[in-house]
Order: C-alpha cells, then sequence, then structure tokens
C-alpha cells in the first residue's frame, strides 16, 4: 500500500463486513512522533484462533478468506516503521452484546521506512459512501489539535430520509475534515 | 466553515429530490471493487471520481454507485462494473480517475459503451 490511509480503508471494510453498526477510527500522535492507530467495531469478532491466524497471510484459508492480505500488510507497514500491531476480539458467540474487533498499530513517524499517512480524509468519504448506514467516529489528534468526524451528529441534523451518501453530503463531510486539517497547518 | 447550519440547509433543498428518486424503476448501477486487491491498485480515486462526475453529470436521479469486495479479477483491478437492466454486464478493468470520468460521460450519460476499457477489450 502507498498510504496508510489506504491500509485504514482496508482495515475498516473487514468492520463492515464483520456486521458492525458502530466503527471508531482514531489517530492519536504524540510529541515524540509516534502515531497510534485504532480501529474498533461492534461486529460479531473473532474467535481466539482465527486472531491467531489473521496475521499471518500464509495461514488463511477459505473460511478466512475474507481477511486476506489486509491485515498482513497492515502489521508490516507498523513493523518496519520500529511499531507492532494487536488485535483485540470478542466474538459474538462468547458475548453477544460486547462483541466486536480493535486493531491497534503504532508507527514511528519519524522513521525512514514509515509510509506516509496520505488522504485520510478521501478515506473516511469512501467508507461513508460505501456504508452510510453505519455510525463512524473519526479523530485524529496531534499536537497542535484534533480532526473530529461524528456521523451521528450529522444524522441528527439530517434525519431519517436523507442518506449520508448523497453526493451533496459526502462532500460537505469531505469540505469539513479538510477546513480542519487547514486550521492544524496555521 | 463548513456548519451544521449548512448541511441543514442541504437537507432542506434534498428533501424532495430524494422522493423522486425512489419512483424510478430504471436505474444504472455502478459498482466499484474495495477490497484489498483494489484499494492497493487505485481503487480509491477511481471511486471518488466516478461519484463526482455521476453528480457533475447530473445523474445522481438515476445512477447509483457502490462498492463491492474481490471478485476473483485481481490482476485486473481497479475494476469498474455497470449493470443496467435489459442489458449484458459491462466489466471495465485497469481503471484509473481519468477512465472512470470518461466511461460516466460516454457509457452512463451517453449509453455508449466506452470499449478500449473493457475486460474483453484486454482479453485478447
Amino acid at each position: 500500500m502507498k498510504e496508510l490511509s489506504l491500509n485504514i480503508l482496508d482495515i475498516a471494510q473487514n468492520s463492515v463486513s464483520a456486521g458492525a453498526k458502530n466503527i471508531l477510527i482514531s489517530l492519536e500522535e504524540d510529541e515524540k512522533g509516534l502515531l497510534t492507530l485504532t480501529i474498533t467495531d461492534d461486529g460479531k469478532g473473532m474467535d481466539p484462533e482465527m486472531v491467531k491466524t489473521v496475521t499471518d497471510p500464509f495461514c488463511t484459508t477459505r473460511t478466512t478468506r475474507k481477511v486476506g492480505m489486509g491485515i498482513p500488510l497492515l502489521k508490516l507497514a507498523s513493523e518496519q516503521a520500529g511499531g507492532s500491531l494487536s488485535i483485540v476480539s470478542v466474538s459474538k458467540k462468547t458475548d453477544p452484546v460486547n462483541c466486536g474487533t480493535t486493531v491497534k498499530a503504532t508507527f514511528d513517524t519519524t522513521s525512514i521506512d514509515f509510509t506516509p499517512l496520505g488522504d485520510v480524509v478521501d478515506t473516511v468519504v469512501v467508507l461513508i459512501q460505501g456504508h452510510p448506514e453505519i455510525d463512524y467516529l473519526f479523530l485524529h489528534s496531534t499536537p497542535k489539535g484534533v480532526v473530529r468526524l461524528d456521523t451521528k451528529e450529522l444524522r441528527d441534523v439530517l434525519g431519517e430520509e436523507i442518506s449520508l451518501g448523497e453526493f451533496e453530503i459526502l462532500a460537505w463531510i469531505r469540505g469539513s475534515l479538510e477546513e480542519q486539517y487547514q486550521a492544524l497547518k496555521k | 466553515m463548513k456548519t451544521l447550519a449548512e448541511l441543514e440547509a442541504i437537507r432542506e433543498r434534498m428533501r424532495g429530490k430524494v422522493a423522486v428518486r425512489e419512483a424510478s424503476d430504471n436505474t444504472i448501477r455502478i459498482v466499484v471493487g474495495m477490497a484489498t486487491c483494489g484499494i492497493a491498485a487505485g481503487a480509491r480515486p477511481v471511486l471518488n471520481a466516478v461519484a463526482e462526475e455521476v453528480s457533475n453529470q447530473g445523474l445522481s436521479e438515476n445512477v447509483t454507485v457502490t462498492q463491492t469486495g474481490c471478485i476473483g479479477l485481481c490482476q485486473y483491478e481497479p475494476i469498474v462494473e455497470v449493470y443496467q437492466q435489459g442489458k449484458e454486464k459491462v466489466t471495465y478493468v485497469k481503471m484509473d480517475a481519468d477512465k472512470a470520468k470518461k466511461v460516466v460521460e460516454q457509457h452512463i450519460k451517453g449509453g455508449k459503451v466506452v470499449a478500449e476499457y473493457t475486460i474483453t477489450n484486454y482479453k485478447k
């Protein structure tokens, strides 16, 4: 993957396939240049055996195929930039109420092998376009400030009949996020 | 500044339009492959170009743009499929943003398949 934001898009698609109703995408950057990416969903989760195998591309069998290369690619991006990847998951079979998966990856952004974050706004817009019925909370905190988008707030304004996937709404979302990123540059 | 008040204004503008769309039966469905293979090959800008061009050409009322997973033709990604009632599915392969715009303009709006980008043309 050329951009870390593409890995984020890819991993979040796993949450969509897992039937998530809420997806949290969080990016936290500290003063020292450590970046922590967290993607949390309330989908059907995975059992412990599957969690063990999803990071290994050669362990992928037909039943786990929907995970495929996505996690291994994120793991690679993280480890080559001096970080690590972890997955915590509670399967629906174990706990139907609190099930879900959290994928966490860290990166040293000062590493020469750090994959640039790229266009994360594009990633958020594409996710909402693909599944406007899901609620997304996007948070990107940096030492300079925070960029935030909560689709629940937008839904409160738009009501039931207008989908977040409408082009004009997506354009508003893109504009809002871009403005917030611009403000951080000042 | 993008405010929630602005979003409210968009809602008021759109209310009537959404109802019209639901009544229409003659829709064209454009599907972009967005699995790991598609994303790595550059599907994200293709999807955005399709969605933008559909809106720019004023086709939103009859055209839906959706995403799908891997269809097993990873070497041909980014792939865009066009479904239209009563017509055979058209599969465009090795797409980029410019090609995607051309497809929307010539095929979706103009009704003429862009043969040079189709998988049939590639496999020859």
